[in-house]
Formats: structure tokens, sequence, C-alpha cells
């Protein structure tokens, strides 16, 4: 008889962090490949296609860079709460409250408000969309410890449902022609977009900025040291007179207001008006927990996994299309390289032997 | 039906990691007897009642059944060879019903329709033994004692004729423990053996036959209880006699710092753990509280660090009323605090070293500038305190939970006491530390005191607590039995007022 014997592991170095990321990734590819030949694909095509579809050309680059954005923006804001030990599955609801605030503030105040003065308007009430979405679940933890998985995952269902709400109902567009969806946004709440591309630089830009200001905070700061402490031992936190409420709450502030301000990148940036809530957002929320994770918590790096995980998007898209695969393709992929990821992380933590049975 | 006339253990011996929890232990039971055992928190007691019931294996010895050698792998082997278990944390669901949880631990319950089948069987012995209780209930709505009956009905259903009950009347209220008692004295009647794990000297002396001593994994001595007194007792499970160390510098003692005010505090449950005590600590002085764990020294330590809400009372720093301020500002009025259980409160154990070096002390000046954590002069520190007192370590730059547990513990202490506070809180210092990190916790903690600090230690090793203390106040449930000073004709008689038999 044999028995597999774990053990955890004493020193994590980064180079068996990166090897450990990079073997994951690997068999994450190859467990694609074979359910992608159980569909009648050819696995080797299909996974080049994937990467040619989404890098191979200047098109294909544009798009992902365009996905890439809300990924970022999300992806950073979920590597603080889950440094925070707040598994804020939420963010796909905290986006859709973002757009629709920043929505209702480009259609009243579009025609009278200049640009530059609409624009941060917009993501500043964006902001403050997501950010409500996000603190009622870590006010309900808190005070009644309710787990945030549900009422985050259950609040996406609300904000989705509001959103759908809204344009059928109230906010439907005399110009729509009896479809839902709001009438289109002013000419100056439209974000510019680089030329070519439907890249809407000004988010793009404010993704990376984020990304890196949030690396600075949890590392240097003061409020990013107490984030830390409340996420790895919360009766440390308040042995150390660490405010745990305040900064839970300041927390899921910053990470559903990042959601909300992706929200708002997605309707002025690319739908110019508030549409059926799977299209102002093609599950960003949910794919932006992978990007956080493949960049290990560390904000700065979900610039780079962001884009690696919009090129699968793009790529995904691309082969479902000229390989006649289901719908359902993105999702399965996207869903095969999170397992393979948190299988990873396992390994990375934990030895693992193989021992003989003993038997007295 | 019987299957146990006499129960022997020999020459048992365990250890964990190179210490001893027992050591060449033996002794016995017979027919229809009730046997204590006896001794303060860590003598060894619960680790030879588990090694009886099969949760752990034994280094060496031997347990005989009616004279034979018996093989116990497994609880699922004690059980079956007739000896049940009580635990002092009760083993049961709480969303189940009573009649389950019985079915639940009954060896002989059919897979199909469980609770039919033993209802009759269980009302049986429910009267044979009178412990009344409404099979229907959840046991969630039960009360402590209600749920340990449970518990016995369990183990005599199983068809044990020793009963092992660790600590029955920790959780029970007076007049619990008289029914308890009664129910055991039934039991007695019908030819069971019980072996009864206490540090009450009162009730050992009132329901056991016979009673035997542990003190650090060995036996003192045995005596029946018709033939012994308390204080006999109380003497053996407290060792030698203990008499203050005089060696250390005379120092007079200065202006109090803390004063502890008529304070009352509850426990998690919301039971009253600390009863209105008062003392007042003062500069150049080491002030002990002694006593058994879960007397409410936890709750005290933590109503002066802020970490809990005290219920009524004043506590205050040099005349300045702390009573319920936050942490943050309790540690800002001058308190720190060695917590009792380092890993759970002390550490962020993923943080580095560096990080856990300033827990207390982030938000100080010195090291943070406007929202800013100023790393160069935390590491400094770090390397400082690493340094000073003696933490072994590889470098700063690692992870603390890399590090044992007697070198976390003096980081702690490094960083409780680098800002000189008035008063230093220390719960259980040297709890778990190898020789060398023991010594030299107490000597540092006769350093503060050397400097014209002030130490609340909470210890329930009285070596320790004699060695270092200049004042040693005794705590039981809640309250002090007395406060000793060296010359004390009472010293001698601590074992009595640890174990709640005499207050002065």
């Amino acid at each position: 008889m044999y028995r597999i014997k774990t053990t955890d592991r004493a020193a994590i170095t980064r180079t068996r962090t990166l090897v450990t990321n990079l073997f994951t990734l690997a068999a994450g590819i190859v467990m694609i490949g074979i359910i992608l030949m159980f569909c009648g694909a050819n696995p080797f095509y299909a996974i080049s296609e994937i990467f040619t579809g989404s890098f191979g050309s200047m098109y294909g680059i544009g798009e992902t860079i365009t996905k890439a954005i809300p990924l970022i923006l999300i992806g950073a804001g979920l590597t603080l709460a889950f440094r925070a030990k707040f598994w804020n599955i939420g963010a796909e609801g905290q986006l859709l409250m973002g757009a629709v605030l920043g929505t209702w503030v480009g259609l009243n105040f579009g025609d009278t408000l200049p640009g530059y003065i609409l624009v941060p308007l917009m993501f500043g009430a964006g902001f403050a969309g997501g950010a409500i979405c996000g603190v009622i679940p870590a006010i309900l933890k808190i005070k009644y410890s309710i787990n945030e998985v549900i009422s985050t995952l259950m609040l996406n269902y609300i904000c989705a449902e509001f959103i759908t709400f809204l344009i059928v109902g109230p906010w439907k567009g005399s110009s729509r022609f009896g479809f839902p969806g709001t009438d289109s946004l002013p000419e100056a709440a439209v974000l510019g977009v680089i030329p070519g591309t439907r890249i809407h630089w000004a988010t793009l830009v404010f993704a990376v900025v984020f990304a890196v200001f949030l690396t600075v905070v949890i590392s240097k700061t003061r409020f990013g040291y107490e984030a830390r402490v409340v996420g790895e031992n919360p009766d440390a936190g308040k042995y150390a007179g660490i405010n745990f409420t305040g900064t839970m709450i300041s927390i899921m502030i910053i990470s559903g207001g990042a959601a909300g301000l992706a929200g708002v990148g997605e309707v002025a940036g690319i739908h110019h008006h508030l549409g059926h809530p799977g299209a102002v957002s093609s599950g960003y929320g949910f794919t932006a927990i992978i990007v956080a994770w493949l960049a290990k918590l560390n904000p700065v790096l979900t610039i780079v996994s962001g884009i690696f995980l919009a090129g699968i998007l793009v790529g995904s898209d691309a082969i479902q299309i000229s390989l006649g695969l289901p719908a359902a393709t993105v999702q399965v992929v996207n869903g095969t390289l999170l397992i393979f990821l948190i299988m990873g992380d396992f390994f990375l933590k934990h030895k693992i032997r193989i021992t003989k049975w003993k038997t007295s | 039906m019987k299957q146990i006339e006499t129960l022997e253990m020999v020459e048992i011996s365990k250890s964990f990691q190179g210490v001893y929890a027992n050591r060449n232990l033996s002794l016995n039971v017979g027919s229809g007897e009730i046997l204590g055992l006896l001794g303060e928190n860590g003598a060894g007691k619960t680790t030879l009642m588990n090694i009886l019931y099969g949760l752990y294996q034994p280094d060496s010895g031997s347990i005989l059944i009616n004279g034979e050698k018996a093989e116990i792998q497994s609880p699922i082997d004690s059980i079956s060879k007739g000896i049940g278990m009580v635990h002092q944390h009760f083993m049961l669901i709480q969303n189940h019903s009573v009649i389950e949880n019985i079915a639940l631990g009954y060896k002989d319950t059919p897979f199909f329709f469980p609770k039919l089948s033993i209802r009759q069987k269980v009302r049986e012995f429910a009267e044979k033994f009178r412990l009344d209780i409404d099979l229907s209930k959840r046991v969630w709505e039960l009360s402590a004692g209600e749920q340990q009956r449970v518990e016995i009905i369990n183990a005599l259903l199983n068809g044990a004729d020793v009963l092992i009950l660790d600590e029955p009347t920790s959780v029970l209220t007076p007049q619990e423990i008289r029914e308890l008692f009664m129910i055991l004295n039934d039991m007695k009647k019908h030819g069971h053996m019980i072996i009864f794990i206490s540090h009450k000297l009162d009730e050992v002396m009132e329901i056991c036959d016979r009673v035997t001593v542990l003190r650090k994994g060995e036996i003192i001595g045995s005596a029946d209880t018709r033939k012994t007194d308390k204080k006999a007792l109380a003497r053996m499970m407290v060792g030698k006699d203990v008499i203050f160390n005089i060696k250390k510098e005379k120092l007079n003692r200065g202006n109090p710092v803390l004063n502890v005010d008529h304070i009352r505090v509850l426990d998690d449950k919301g039971k009253v753990a600390v009863k209105d005590i008062s003392f007042a600590v003062h500069e150049y002085e080491i002030f002990g509280v002694a006593g058994v764990a879960g007397n409410g020294q936890r709750e005290l330590a933590e109503a002066i660090t802020g970490i809990r809400q005290a219920a009524s009372g004043k506590i205050s720093i040099k005349g300045a009323d702390i009573t319920n301020l936050s942490p943050r500002k309790i540690y800002d009025s001058g308190v720190s605090h060695i917590p009792e259980e380092r890993i759970k409160f002390g550490i962020a154990p993923g943080l580095f070293l560096y990080d856990n070096a300033i827990l207390k002390q982030h938000h100080l000046k010195k090291y943070s500038r406007r929202s800013f954590l100023h790393y160069k002069r935390i590491k400094q520190h770090s390397m400082e305190l690493v340094d000073n007192f003696n933490v072994f370590t590889s470098s700063i730059n690692t992870e603390i939970r890399n590090l044992s547990g007697g070198n976390i513990q003096k980081l702690i202490l490094g960083r409780e006491i680098s800002e000189d506070p008035p008063l230093l809180v220390a719960s259980h210092p040297t709890y778990g530390l190898d020789v060398g990190a023991t010594q030299y916790l107490r000597e540092r903690l006769l350093d503060r005191r050397r400097l014209g600090g002030s130490v609340l230690l909470f210890s329930e090793d009285l070596d320790e607590i004699f060695e270092v203390c200049d004042r040693v106040a005794v705590i039981f449930e809640g309250e002090f039995t007395g406060i000793i000073e060296p010359g004390d004709e009472h010293t001698g008689d601590i074992g009595m007022m640890m174990a709640g038999s005499l207050r002065i």
C-alpha cells in the first residue's frame, strides 16, 4: 500500500514560484488542448490559433489591449481585497453599478458640462457606485458575520437585474426604436480612442497608473501594512490596535471603486450607452479573479496577467468563430486556467511525497 | 456482561519532541472505584488518559485489563474493550438532536432507521442512572450539564465499564455538579470504575475513593481520600515547598503604575470570568498572578490591554483612566503586552520579521511619516531587536513563521519593551520554551524591574512566579483568593489557594 503525504514547504523562493507558475500554465494549456480535442478541433492548431488571434495582428493586439483595460483595473483592485482575505467575487456587479452611475452623470449633465469636467465626474460617480456595491458585503460581514463569497456573488445578480430594469423601464431611450437600452451618451461624455482601435486610452493610462499606485500603497504605506496584517491574522490586528472595521471598509471602497471605474470605461469608451448587462461587461469581474491570482496578488503584475488573460479572451473568441466551437469555449478556457493556477498554489506551498504504508 | 474487573497502566512513558509528558507512570483501578487524578495544567493527566483511550500510543509501557495485556491502537479498540471517555470539550454535533448524537456514537447503530432501534435502549439507561434528558432536543439547546449527560449516556451505551472524565466540573454550575456526583455514585454502585481528572481539591476529596497526584509528568504520590487531608494533597500538587527568591536585588517599591479597581469581566460566552478584582502594581515591582489556567487570567489580561471590554470597574495607568479604551490608546498610554497565545495574537505569520517587529509601533511617528512607513528605519530597528534580544534567525527578511517559538517570543518581548513602557503585561511568557530561552526571558523581566518598570506576570509555573515576583496574587474562579508577600505565613498554602480551598 502506498499513501500520499503532504507537508508544508519551509521556504518558497522566487525562482520556485516562477517555475511552478509556468508549469501550471503549461499544464493548463495542455488540458485545454485535450478538452478542445473532444470538441473535434485539432488541439495544436486551436491553441496556436488562440495566440495568433490575440497577438498575431495589429487588430488582435488592439482588441487584446482593449479587453485588458477592465481586467487590469479590476484585477489590481481585487489583489488588495484578496490580500486582506476578503473574497470579493462581486467585481462584476461593482463594475455594473459603476457603469450605471457613470451613465447617469453622462446622460444628465452631458449637454451642459464640457468634457474635461464631465468625464472626471463620470469616473467619480462610477467609483462611488462600485464602492457602495463593495462596501455593503463588507458591512454585512463585519456586523453579522455573513460570508462575503455569498453576498458579493449574489449582489452581482441584483446589479445585473437592476440594469435590466433601468433599460427596459425608466431609462429606456427614445432613440432605441423600442429596444432595451438608454440613449447614446452625448459627444462630451465619450472617451477618445487610439485611431484604428477601440482602445480608450484615458482608461488604459488610468489602469496602469492605478496598478502601480496600489503596489506602492500595499508595500510602502501604513494602510497597506494594516491591510496585510488584518489579512494574515485578524486577531493580531486587533492586538496591534488596528481598526478592523475601518480598514476592511477602506479596502472594499478601493476594490469596488476600481471595478466601478472599469464600468465607466466600458460604457463611455466602447458602448456609448447603457445596454444589456451581458453586453456592458463580458464577465470581466470574474475573469479578473484569475488575473489577480495569476499576478500572485501583486497589483503591478496584473498589467502582465491582465494582457495575457485578455489575449486568451480574444483568442478564444477567434477560434470559436473560425473552428465553429461552442459559445462556452471562452468560459471553459478561463475556468480550466483558474483551476490549474489554484492547484499550482497548492504544490507551491506543500511538499508531496508518496511513501510506503506502514503495516503494523 | 462486564468486561473489565481491574485496569492497570504500567510504566507508561510518552514524550513529545523530546519533552516527557508522562514518565514511567503506573496506576490501577478496581471495580466500583472512583480514582482521582490530580495535578496542575500540563502535569500530564490528559496525555495519560488519551493513551488509555487510544488517541496516543505510548513510547513504552503497557495497559493491562483483568491482568492481561491489552492492545489499544485507537478509540475503536478502547470502546470495544469497555473504556469510555468524556472530554473536557464535548464532542457533540450541535445541530443534531440528542438521540441522533447518541445514534452516531453508538457502535451497533443499524444503517437504516438508526433512531428507532436505540430509543428504547437509551431510555432504559437513562432511567437506571437517573440521567434526565429530553431526547428530541437539539444539542445547542442544552446546558453544559445536559450535554455532559449525553456524553455519559453515549459511553454507557457502548458498554463502558471504565469511564474517564476529563475536568468534568469545569463547565458546570454548582447545582449541576451535585447532579453529576449523584450520577457518578449510582454508577459506582453498579460496579463501574471512574477516573476523575481534576485540579479542584474539594471535589476530589468529596467524590473519589483514591487519588493519584501528578506533577510534571511523574507520579508524586497516591492516597486514600479518607486517610489524607487537603493540605497534604495541595503540597503534593505544588511539589516542594515554594519560597520567594530572595537572591534578586532588593528594590523599594515606587509609585503605583497600574490601578485596577473592582473590575468585572465577562468571557466569550457571557459568563462572569473576573469577579470584582482590585489591585495595584508599582514601579520597581513584578506582580505575579498564579492560578490554574481558565480561572479568569486571560480575561483579566485582555481587559487591561484593551482587547476585551470590562463590564464594570475602573483601570488606570498612573492616575489616567484607560478603562475600555482601544488597544492602541492603551498602548500609547504605556501598557505593552506579551499575549498568551503568541502565534494567535502576537504575530502575523506570513509577513516578514521586520513587519512583525513593529506590529504594535507602526503608527508611531518615527516609523510612519504621513501615511508612508519608514522601512529603512524599521529594518534598522528590527536588526537591533534581533541583536539585542538574541533572536536566532537567518535574516530579518524571512517570514516570521520560519522562526522557532522561543525566537518568536524573544522578538515579541523585545518589541514590547523597546519603547520602555511603564507597564508590561506578560501572559505565560515562557510557556513551551526551552530552558535557555526561559532563563533569558526571566532575566529580561527582572531587568524591567531594575529599570523602574512594572510587570504584571500571569503564569501557571509556580517556580517562575516565585523566582521573579515581588508579590503574588492567587486567582481562583475569577477572584483573588489572596495576595502573598515575602515572609507571609501563607506562602506554603498556595496550593490550597489555587484549588479554591483557602482564602486569606
